[in-house]
Formats: C-alpha cells, structure tokens, sequence
C-alpha cells in the first residue's frame, strides 16, 4: 500500500509537471485563507474588545473631551497637552508617591504573608484544610462588602478598632479622616484582601517541589530554616515572579476599596493614580474624560513595564 | 483535494455569518428608533430606581403617558449614572424624549449642546419659584423644569435639647448656635453632626455655612467663607462635631442622629419620614447665617429636561407630559410619593400647605434656597465645588488651616475654570 500510494504520486508528480506550478499557488492561496478564516474570529474579537479600547483611551487623552465636545463629537486636538496638565498638577506627585507606597507596600507584605502561610499549611496538619479554607473568606466577599466593614471598624468615633484602642489607653486614631494614616488603612485593607490569592498561588507552588529534595537536605543535616531558603525559596522562584506581577497589576488599578473607604480624601491623602483617574471621569459632577484617560494610560504605561521587565527576567532565567 | 476546500466554505461561512451579525445588529436598533418616532412609545429616563414599575410614581409617569396619548417607556439609573448614560446617548444621538436631572447636572447637558430649551419648546415657565429654576438657566435660556425641590435644614432631637435647657427658637445666629451647642455639650450629649465627605455632598452641606457667611462661590478664599469654614473647622477640633464627619455621606449622619446620640443634624428634606419615625420627638430650624435670619441653602431635586430629538414633531407630545407632571395637583402628589419633595410652584405650595401644614419650615426654607449652579455659574460649578471640598477636608483634617485651605481652593477653581 504504501509503495502504491508512492508511486501514485511519482506519477503524479510526472504527469503534471507543467501544471503543477500553478495548481500549487492556487492550493496555496486557498490554504492561506482558510488560515485567515480561522484567524478572523480571534482578530475580531481582538479587536473590538482589546485594541479599539486601547486606541479610544489613546485617543480621548490626545483630545480635550469636554462633555459638549463629548456629545457632539468635535473635541479639540491638544496632542500631549493633557499629559502636561496632569503631569504638572500639584495632585500627580501626591498620587504618584501614594500609588508606589501602596502597591509597594500591599504586594510586599501580601507576599511575604502569603508565603509564610503557604508553607505553614503545606504541613498539612489537622484542620489545615479547614483553617486554608478560611484564608480565602476575603476573596469570595464582595468587595463593597469588605470595603465598608472596614469603614466601619476603622472609623474614628465608633469603630471598633478605636474602642480596642481605647481599652488598652490609647486615645483616638483617626485612621480614616486624618492625612497621616488613611493610606495605611487602604493599605492594611488592600493587604488582607490580597493574602488569599498570594496564598494560593504559591501553595501551588510549593506542591510542585519534590519531596525528595527535603528528605535528601534532611540527611545532609539541613535545618528547617536552611530547607527553607536553600530549597523551598529558590525553586519557588518562578511562581513567585509571576504572583508579584500579577500582584503589581492588580494592586496598581485598585479603585474600588480606597473610593469606598476614603474617597481618596482626607483632601488627597490617600488619592492614587487609579482613584484620580476615576475621580476626574465619574467622581465629581462634571466628566473629564480626557485627563482621566490620560492618568488610566499612564497606569497602563507602568504596568507595562513591569510586564517587560518580567519578561526579560524570566528570558535571563532560562538561558 | 476536497479538504480544504470544504474547509474554505466553512471559513467564508463564518465571515459572512459575522458579517450578517454585524449588519443585522444595525438595523435592529434602527428599527426600534423609527418605531418610536412613530408615536409609540415614548422613552423617559429618571435616577429612581427605587421605585419599581409597580409604584405610585411609575403609575403617575405612565398616567401622564397616556393623558397626552402615548405610552412611556420608564428606565430608571442611579443618580451619577444617569448623567453618564444621558452623555453616552447624546453622543450617540438617541436621547431618550424626556430625562429627570440632578439640578447641578442640567448646565452641564444644556452647554453640551443636548437639551432643548422650554422657550423654543414652548412652555410657559413662569409659574415656577424664580430661585429654584434658576439652577435650569443658563445664558438667559431655561433648560428645564424642576418637579419640586428639597433642601437642608438642622434636625433637632427635642429631647436632648429640653435635657439641655436649649430652646430651638433661640437659634437665630451662629453665636446663639454656638451657645446652644455648648449647652448640650456640658449636658453630656454630642452637639452636631453634618457631612463634609470629599464629594458633591459635602459641598452641598458646606453651602448653607458658606452663603450663610456671605460668602460667593466665585471667591473661595473671602474673609467671610474662611469664616465658614472656621466655624465647622472649631466644631470638630473641640469635638463638638465627631471626627468622622470628614469621611461621612449625609445618610451615614443621618444613621448617627437616629442613634438618640445626637443634639442636632444637618439634613434635607428626604428625611421627614424617617424623621417622624424615630424613637424620639425631632423637629427643624432654619440654618441660621452668621448675623441672623435663614442661611440660603443649595436647592437638591431634580429637573425634567427634553433632550434634542431629530423628529421635532415629538416635543408636541412632550410638552403634554411636561404640563401634567406641574399641575399644582400634579406636584403636590410628586412631593408625597416621594417622601417630601417641596412643590416648585406657588400654587402647589399652597396646595401642599393645605393638605400637611407642618410642613410650613420646608416650604419656607425652599423659598430662600438658592440652587448651586445659579448665578449664570453653570458648568463652573462642578469644578468649584471640587475645590471647596478639597479644601473644606484639608481644614478638617488638619492638612492645612482653613484660611490656606481656602486660599489652594481658590487657585485651584481658577484654573479649572480657565481665569
């Protein structure tokens, strides 16, 4: 059979030598659109849900979008203007300090405690389960809900922290209404809703390194605390990139918990690039698109970078 | 090679399928515009969701529908949402025939170019109280018209205050609030509580100080907003007003006073039910200016406005439904269904007066209210409230004093505005 179909297509070959240049461009085009064909729906979907909203952002922060402008379509052109304007507002440099301290802060401490708690409950102990599975509880609330009972506890007359507080002689802490803790409250916050997704991302992790490696270091002698930093830490390498990165991007564009808590305030206190950028478009009575996509696509510009640097990171790993 | 060709077919099937989608999709809405340009239906967006399709003032909606021969299609968005999507339809082109605005909101649609205004439209607005519509107007046109109006006013708990030895009556200036909130203070309880949240809320609380000082929104640092905003700045530094005030909305205030915890609450007229219903006696006084007699306080309510449509034979029919909705029998029922709405007309005052009496302290403090946007301010509203909130937190946090506050305030509003 199988020297029949050879010869078949020798004789093939032979027979329509002269013809078969030009068959072959016509399969070949024909293949190429089916390609395109199967293409379509990704590039469409691309498209329309990924480049046109990168482009409309692009385009609305290159223009002074007015709401009349905005309803009648003529907005003027200021190229980077807008870029300016936001760049030079006394603003940008609060948000921009408050931004880095909050992302900074909340992926650091949400990391390290995340880990702390994944290798507490690889062990695998009694009740562990149960006790992981309470970890989670701050991921599957709503985050209206968190965000308020936070409010709640924190705030300065009745909160609950405050009453603790006050037990143990501590006056007032007015952790909410003053400039000089409302971002740490966001933060705190931000980092117990973060814990659970560091958790279980690098819990993962840790199942991936073999036993093995532990029972070898523990003939060599080595101590928990070496097992640790020898073994776990470093093979937990990767995951633990990629758990800060997505961490960065996710911390960078929180607006929902700081609007809810403090609105940014006390004046800007707490203000970050994502909760300006949301005041600018819907927090005040009078839309500013344009510099609000102006602040979203410098947002979108540092996480990018993150992106890269990730990407050469992880390039300079594997060679 | 059959293969690929079938496959070829299948591909080109799918591009033409998408293409049908995306065609279909098109005309579709199309449809549904001509059809309501027909006269059947006609599209009403409100920012009460609230009240559901079942509710008396649904019901009143759809009444007026079809007095004027039509039916209404209700949508209702929140407050914040509803300028958004009224924006978003402008752009589009497919207004809905008739939105209810917040009254700061207005200015800001009508500059865009998108409301119709009630002269070209033909509706005779003079009925309507001079300080309330006022918030409608801008450069000389009215852009529409309020369905009643509320505003602010300081809720007392009476038995805090017989407690205290405080009479309400005496409350005439702030110095005469200030000696009644020590009272209460030296009895105690805890004196007042208002909201200064870095939102339009807190402006809208601040204002009655503000203009009760004598201060303009187009002078933010003025001896006499300083002082304003001194007043509020004293009350929470001595704890006469909690800390919180700064991160509270005006409902989270209102929650705090019917704890019975406090003397006095500065809120509008959407409480009076909630009022009646607490587990104490509560009654108003006027916010008093600085030297005596009432402070204007910000006009709140909505505004009925007809967005520009391209089939002009529509506003005939809106108008009908814009007359039904202000009969002085139509505004007293928008006032009771939804909890206390001031009529915006004298006649309706009148009417409403008649049937609840005790509202008389409301009726009065909406005739010498003021709305936000008056004064030919407009669309530079917006901005300088921003300012005055940033600046009314910076002072009650402690970032700044309130005189340096007021001054940031100041350059800040100038430049948003442009001079």
């Amino acid at each position: 059979m199988l020297t029949r179909t050879r010869t078949q297509a020798v004789a093939a070959f032979d027979d329509s030598a002269v013809s078969r240049a030009a068959g072959s461009t016509v399969r070949r085009r024909s293949r190429q659109w089916t390609a395109f064909a199967f293409l379509a729906p990704l590039v469409v979907y691309l498209a329309v849900f990924y480049a046109y909203p990168l482009y409309r952002n692009i385009d609305l922060s290159v223009h002074d979008y007015t709401p009349r402008a905005f309803v009648q379509g003529n907005p003027e052109f200021t190229g980077l203007d807008n870029y300016l304007d936001v760049v030079s507002d006394d603003t940008f440099l609060a948000a921009l300090r408050n931004t880095a301290l909050f992302t900074l802060g909340s992926i650091a401490v949400q990391y390290a405690l995340g880990l702390v708690l994944a290798v507490f409950f690889h062990r695998n102990f009694r009740l562990s389960v149960v006790l992981r599975a309470m970890f989670l509880v701050p991921w599957l609330l709503p985050l209206i809900v968190s965000a308020s009972t936070w409010s709640w506890m924190l705030n300065s007359d009745n909160g609950i922290v405050n009453t603790v507080l006050q037990a143990f002689g501590i006056g007032q802490i007015n952790w909410l209404t003053s400039p000089d803790t409302s971002l740490l409250s966001v933060t705190v916050a931000n980092i117990w809703l973060g814990i659970p997704f560091n958790l279980v991302i690098l819990y993962a992790g840790l199942q991936n390194i073999p036993a093995d490696l532990y029972e070898a270091a523990g003939l060599d002698g080595a101590n928990s605390w070496q097992r640790f930093w020898r073994i776990t830490f470093p093979l937990l390498r990767p995951v633990s990139a990629i758990t800060l990165l997505l961490g960065l991007i996710y911390t960078l564009k929180v607006v929902d918990i700081i609007w809810i808590m403090t609105k940014g305030g006390p004046a800007d206190a707490s203000t970050t690039l994502a909760t300006w950028s949301y005041r600018e478009a819907f927090g005040t009575g009078q839309p500013d698109f344009s510099p609000a996509a102006a602040v979203g696509n410098l947002l979108i510009l540092i996480a990018f970078t993150a992106g890269l640097a990730y990407v050469r990171l992880q390039r300079r790993e594997e060679t | 090679m059959p293969r690929p060709s079938t496959s070829t077919k299948v591909g080109a099937a799918v591009l033409a399928l998408s293409a049908l989608a995306a065609c279909s999709s098109a005309p579709q809405g199309g449809a549904a515009t001509s059809s309501a340009s027909a006269g059947a239906a006609y599209t009403w967006w409100d920012p009460y969701p609230q009240h559901d399709p079942a509710s008396a003032w649904a019901k009143r909606v759809n009444a007026c529908g079809q007095q004027a021969g039509v039916t209404i299609q209700r949508t209702a968005y929140d407050t914040t949402a509803l300028t958004n999507q009224a924006l978003l339809a402008g752009q589009e082109g497919n207004a809905p025939d008739v939105i209810l605005l917040d009254n700061p909101a207005v200015s800001t649609l009508a500059d865009a170019g998108m409301l119709t205004s009630m002269g070209d439209f033909g509706l005779d607005t003079t009925k309507f109280d001079k300080n309330l519509i006022a918030a409608g107007e801008l450069d000389g046109k009215t852009y529409g018209i309020p369905i009643g109006a509320n505003t602010l006013a300081l809720y007392y708990n009476k038995k805090i205050l017989d407690a205290a030895g405080v009479d309400p009556k005496s409350i005439k200036d702030w110095a005469s609030l200030n000696a009644a909130l020590k009272k209460v203070k030296a009895a105690g309880k805890k004196p007042i509580t208002f909201s200064a949240i870095g939102t339009e809320e807190g402006s809208f609380q601040f204002l009655p100080w503000f203009w009760g000082a004598g201060a303009q929104l187009t002078q933010l640092d003025s001896p006499q907003a300083v002082e304003a905003l001194t007043l509020w700045n004293t009350w929470v530094k001595d704890g006469t007003a909690p800390n919180s005030v700064i991160s509270n909305s005006q409902n989270t205030t209102w929650e705090e006073f019917l704890t019975g915890e406090f003397a006095f609450a500065e809120n509008g007229t959407w409480q009076i039910n909630s009022a009646a219903k607490a587990g104490f006696p509560t009654g108003i006084v006027q916010i008093p200016g600085k030297d005596g007699g009432a402070a204007p306080t910000p006009t709140g309510g909505e505004f009925i406005t007809v967005p520009v449509q391209k089939d002009t034979q529509r506003y005939t029919t809106t108008k009908k439904i814009l007359e039904c909705m202000t009969t002085p029998e139509g505004l007293v029922e928008t006032g009771t269904t939804f909890a206390y709405y001031i009529p915006s007309t004298a006649d309706g005052q009148k009417a409403i007066l008649a049937k609840e009496p005790s509202l008389r302290p409301w009726v009065e403090a909406v005739r010498s209210a003021k709305g936000r946007t008056s004064d030919n301010l407009g669309t530079k509203y917006p901005k300088i409230s921003e300012a005055m909130w940033t600046a009314v937190q910076k002072a009650l946090s402690g970032t700044a004093s309130p005189a340096d506050a007021l001054k940031a305030a100041q350059a800040q509003a100038k430049q948003a505005i442009g001079g």
